[in-house]
């Protein structure tokens, strides 16, 4: 076996391990893996890009709250806050978030105005593996404040059989 | 129709922020699940979810299959004046829910 | 199942040795208890909890006519809040009928097909699922009452055997886990004591609410060994032995579980 073969088997096994974590998260027991490319760091950087242009992202003002150990992947409670007054001069217009190992990078985008009165907001996102969550947060005077928060996910015992 | 469970306070004081709480039942299938016929399960997702307070829009979401089944959202709006909060939930498929809720705003 | 638990699974088979002692009564404690924060809130708030979709749905229905007969569960049973206060609570009870007990999903099925002459619903669909949340939703917080008579024990028994009997490729019972092992890990997730006290639940891994009966299928594939069909009788044994096993403890449902 020559050292390339060793190459394309090890990716080949992680690719095909990290499918059947990213099919038994999804609540499947499959026996054919046809796996979708993976959202990567270069992938999300790419849909942040497109999010906030050639502006620099700004660390702080964001919470990003997650549990650090998640009973499940498929529902996870999240909420982001943003530190500002929401006032028709200073509030959030949007915050986004992103992950970096589910099939696509945008998890959710929410846009809010001076009506909010508190620039906060909770939902339940799946998450394919242990990975970073990064939430964005786009201020109306031009500026990006980021907070990310690095979930593990663990997988259900007893996967289901359809 | 889908089911929808909204929490709105009946009752808010003028200038007081207060929270809205929503729940849809929708399955969210992602995409990227294979069924057991081999084949991919096609992606029939919420994609977007506006409220509005009196016809002004007060929180827009644009969701993706990331999102939970069963989408959940919590967020805060002002109490401005007494009136008519709608909620509208549009995606694939054709899929299209609205609710309404009323408050009174002293 | 990811190799590791499989091994895990297996260490636990070859370790266990006699009979499954049962839990002292006093030391039981709810699946709730293992569970995190975040999904305890989801349980206990009626308007985040996603099984209350159900429940919501299930009170709809319970309003609906239907069959040539063209009745409702309501033109019977009146409002379900008085009607069936407490009855989830005493679910599987004896049939003298069938000479055998019978859970909620066949008693509710019973009615359609006798009172109002319509089909059977389907098990596992969104009907059955809506209306028996919507009426485990009546007795909720009320202690689980199990009867354990002359007329049930024997089904009791036979129960309570499927419950330590080892099965499957793995040969496991459900004992050696619920019984011996509670609280300890299996591939990162807490095993629970195993009590049915908040079904129909919403369970995260289905993204949906679901029965008994499907988590019981779960865990005997899990197991590597044969699910029953569903409604099968085996099934309504175990789930009374599993009632039976919780009583005193409160009905949760719609209950969240991971």
């Amino acid at each position: 076996m020559t050292h390339d073969d060793d190459i394309v088997h090890a990716t080949r096994r992680r690719f095909l391990t990290d499918a059947a974590a990213l099919a038994g998260s999804l609540g499947l027991g499959l026996s054919l893996m046809v796996t979708p490319a993976r959202a990567t760091p270069e992938t999300m950087r790419a849909a942040i890009k497109k999010v906030i242009g050639e502006a620099s992202l700004q660390k702080g003002k964001v919470k990003l709250d997650l549990p650090p150990l998640v009973e499940n992947g498929n529902v996870v409670s999240v909420s982001v806050s943003v530190d500002s007054p929401m006032t028709a001069t200073d509030h959030v217009k949007a915050i986004h978030i992103f992950n970096e190992k589910n099939p696509l990078p945008d998890v959710l985008g929410v846009r809010l105005g001076p009506r909010a009165g508190r620039a906060s907001f909770s939902t339940r996102i799946r998450l394919a593996d242990t990975q970073t969550i990064t939430a964005i947060a786009e201020v109306s005077d031009g500026t990006f404040w980021s907070a990310s928060v690095e979930v593990i996910v663990t997988l259900a015992a007893c996967v289901e059989v359809l | 129709m889908a089911r929808a469970l909204i929490n709105v306070p009946a009752k808010a004081k003028r200038g007081e922020i207060i929270e809205i709480k929503t729940l849809i039942q929708h399955e969210m299938e992602t995409g990227f699940r294979v069924g057991t016929n081999g084949q991919v399960i096609p992606r029939d997702i919420i994609t977007d979810f506006i409220c509005k307070y009196n016809g002004e829009e007060i929180f827009r979401a644009e969701l993706h299959p990331a999102i939970s089944a069963n989408p959940f959202f919590t967020f805060f709006t002002v109490a401005t004046e007494s009136g008519t909060i709608s909620f509208e939930w549009s995606g694939d498929n054709g899929f299209a829910v609205s609710e309404t809720a009323t408050i009174t705003v002293e | 199942m990811s190799w590791a638990a499989v091994v895990a699974l297996v260490g636990v088979a070859a370790g266990a040795t006699a009979i499954a002692a049962e839990i002292p009564l006093s030391e039981r404690k709810s699946g709730y208890d293992f569970m995190g924060p975040d999904t305890r809130t989801m349980q206990d708030d009626d308007t985040t909890n996603p099984g209350m979709l159900w429940v919501l749905d299930g009170e709809a229905l319970w309003k609906r006519k239907a069959g040539t007969a063209n009745k409702s569960c309501a033109d019977c049973h009146g409002d379900a809040g008085t009607s069936m206060k407490g009855v989830a609570a005493r679910y599987p009870a004896f049939d003298a009928g069938r000479g055998r007990p019978i859970d909620l999903e066949q008693r509710v099925n019973i009615c359609r097909a006798d009172r109002q002459q319509a089909t059977p619903l389907p098990f596992e669909g969104k009907e059955l699922l809506a209306l028996t949340a919507y009426i485990g939703r009546q007795s909720r917080g009320m202690p689980i009452e199990t009867v354990n008579d002359e007329r049930t024990k024997p089904f009791i028994e036979a129960g309570r055997d499927l419950f330590n009997r080892r099965q499957g490729q793995l040969n496991l019972s459900c004992a050696q886990c619920h019984d011996d092992n509670w609280g300890q890990k299996l591939a990162g997730a807490p095993v629970p004591q195993g009590h049915a006290t908040g079904y129909p639940l919403y369970r995260l891994e289905w993204q949906s609410l679901g029965s008994l009966q499907r988590r019981l299928r779960n865990c005997i594939v899990g197991m590597r060994a044969e699910p029953y069909a569903f409604g099968a009788p085996e099934y309504v044994d175990l789930e009374l032995y599993l009632m039976w096993r919780a009583r005193g403890m409160k009905v949760e449902t719609p209950a969240v579980r991971p």
